[in-house]
């Protein structure tokens, strides 16, 4: 069948330059185009937080996800770019949709995945955690997507690997592609991220997806104000933020006192789980008392500016955090934010997967 | 060696007037024809041919655009990741007339990729495929339905087509192994 090509051969104009063409056009250098790509190429082995993220990987993230997008709307929900690559979920922590999202993205992508959980008490212990890891590099994993309990777990368990670790959320510390999927979604639904203000509303203390969602959205260019109960917010944040030193504890935000002020003109209105398991005591004085100065409800989602979008990383304590009729109400992007999920962690197993 | 230029931009416009008459003649006229390209320079192809017919037949050619990245059989062998861009399909392709457009046909490799993308999104009654420059070498039973230009290569060179839409200006060159490195 090689030869087929002959067989097409058109009369009218096949062999060599027209040398009439040879006099004019002095305009195009007669210069092949340069080969390399000039663009953002991914060159990261594992995603453990957004904290060091340029706006040029995020935007290259987000294209990304507008592919797999596109994948997840045809007929057959499939394509085999991860044929031959292998995934494991390691869930040392309770998760639906984080799981769930990551083993649908693989499968879609045709990569075999497997799925663990921990649900002993033997792991805590670093050399454990670090046998696990290797074990699964042993079987052959390519990816591995890691939630614990211990912030910091899948940096040690990161340290030495051949295979890429995506963080699923450690801890009070990071949780990026909840991050991810957020600034995906505010991107869709507002055409872009930058100079939008976002309010996110609630305990950021013990929430790991705030800290990287204040990451992401930093380095998106959004403008982000914080509010919540003083007990729940961490000292520091909202300080002065010198970038310019080493120390990258904190994202930089403005901290307001008065739900009010956070809420006025935002485009965007985020409320986080209160984590009701991780509260010590003293922090809260009851959840009655945060539902009536911190609760999304509709009264409160009307200071920010018309079709402003509410979101919520889930799972929902509806009537504390957010009001049930605001949770699924028509400016609540919940739903799409957990449809995105899905889409960006294809994207991010698509990226990791090219270094192999 | 410095690059020849195999075809002018006057070359190229009369290539593909050519090929978007022969596309007409090859479906009969029919309402369910569609064009799509393939990324990156397939689609501004494409987006001249569905033009050109619909300047002399009066009627509506509706252009998709089709990236392949997710289907490539290199995938696993490349370092980095081709930056992926989008799918799209302004109507349904179920029982279309779809013409694939790609400005250099080559192993036949892509070609290959685009047809599993294509049925992935839907099953169109036919699928043609149209390309600027067929330079042989082909590794799979693949074969145009209509070509801009024959040329016969090497396998070290390389046929790099130029577009207003993408590069500022309409050419095709054929460049030396020597060249590229």
């Amino acid at each position: 069948m090689t030869t087929t090509a002959d067989l097409d051969t058109r009369p009218a104009d096949l062999l060599p330059a027209a040398p009439a063409s040879g006099l004019t056009m002095p305009e195009p250098a007669l210069v092949p185009r340069p080969t390399g790509m000039p663009e953002t190429t991914w060159a990261r082995q594992h995603v453990l937080d957004l904290d060091d993220f340029t706006a040029g990987e995020i935007e290259l993230v987000m294209e990304t996800t507008d592919a797999m997008k596109d994948v997840l709307r045809r007929e057959v929900r499939r394509a085999p770019a991860l044929r031959g690559l292998t995934v494991a979920t390691v869930f040392y922590e309770a998760s639906t949709r984080t799981r769930a999202s990551f083993e649908l993205a693989g499968k879609i992508l045709g990569a075999d995945v497997i799925n663990l959980s921990a649900s002993g008490s033997s792991v805590e212990k670093g050399e454990s955690l670090i046998d696990t890891v290797r074990t699964l590099q042993a079987l052959g994993v390519d990816v591995l997507v890691m939630r614990h309990a211990t912030s910091g777990a899948p940096y040690l368990a990161a340290r030495n690997l051949r295979a890429s670790m995506i963080n699923a959320g450690d801890g009070w510390h990071a949780h990026p592609t909840q991050a991810l999927l957020d600034l995906y979604t505010i991107r869709e639904q507002l055409g872009g991220i930058r100079g939008r203000k976002v309010a996110i509303i609630g305990d950021i203390l013990h929430s790991r997806v705030a800290r990287s969602d204040l990451w992401g959205l930093a380095a998106a260019g959004a403008e982000v104000v914080v509010c919540g109960p003083p007990t729940l917010i961490p000292a520091g944040l909202g300080r002065a933020h010198p970038h310019a030193g080493g120390d990258r504890g904190l994202p930089p935000v403005t901290v307001v006192e008065r739900i009010e002020d956070a809420l006025r003109d935002a485009d965007v209105v985020m409320t986080l789980r209160l984590q009701k398991e991780r509260q010590e005591g003293g922090l809260l004085p009851s959840l009655r008392e945060y539902s009536r100065r911190y609760e999304i409800t509709r009264e409160r989602v009307a200071l920010a500016k018309p079709n402003a979008l509410v979101m919520h990383p889930g799972p929902m304590n509806e009537g504390v955090e957010i009001a049930p009729d605001v949770a699924h109400g028509i400016q609540s992007r919940i739903e799409d934010q957990v449809t995105n999920g899905v889409a960006v962690r294809m994207a991010l197993l698509y990226l990791l997967g090219g270094r192999r | 060696m410095s690059p020849r230029v195999l075809m002018t931009d006057a070359d190229l416009r009369r290539a593909l007037t050519r090929i978007a008459h022969e596309i007409v003649e090859a479906t009969r006229g029919s309402a369910d024809l569609m064009l799509v390209g393939l990324h990156t320079r397939g689609v501004p192809l494409a987006r001249r041919l569905a033009a050109t017919i619909e300047g002399f037949e009066n009627q509506r050619v509706p252009v998709g655009t089709l990236d392949i990245a997710l289907h490539r059989d290199d995938l696993a062998r490349l370092g980095v990741r081709p930056r992926i861009q989008r799918t799209e399909m302004p109507v349904d392709i179920a029982e279309k007339q779809v013409v694939l457009v790609d400005d250099v046909l080559f192993t036949g490799r892509s070609i290959r990729a685009a047809l599993d993308a294509l049925l992935e999104i839907g099953r169109p009654r036919r699928i043609l495929l149209a390309v600027l420059v067929d330079r042989g070498h082909r590794e799979l039973p693949i074969r145009p339905d209509f070509v801009g230009k024959n040329v016969p290569t090497a396998r070290g060179e390389e046929v790099q087509v130029e577009l207003e839409e993408t590069d500022g200006h309409d050419r095709v060159l054929l460049v030396q192994a020597e060249a590229r490195v």
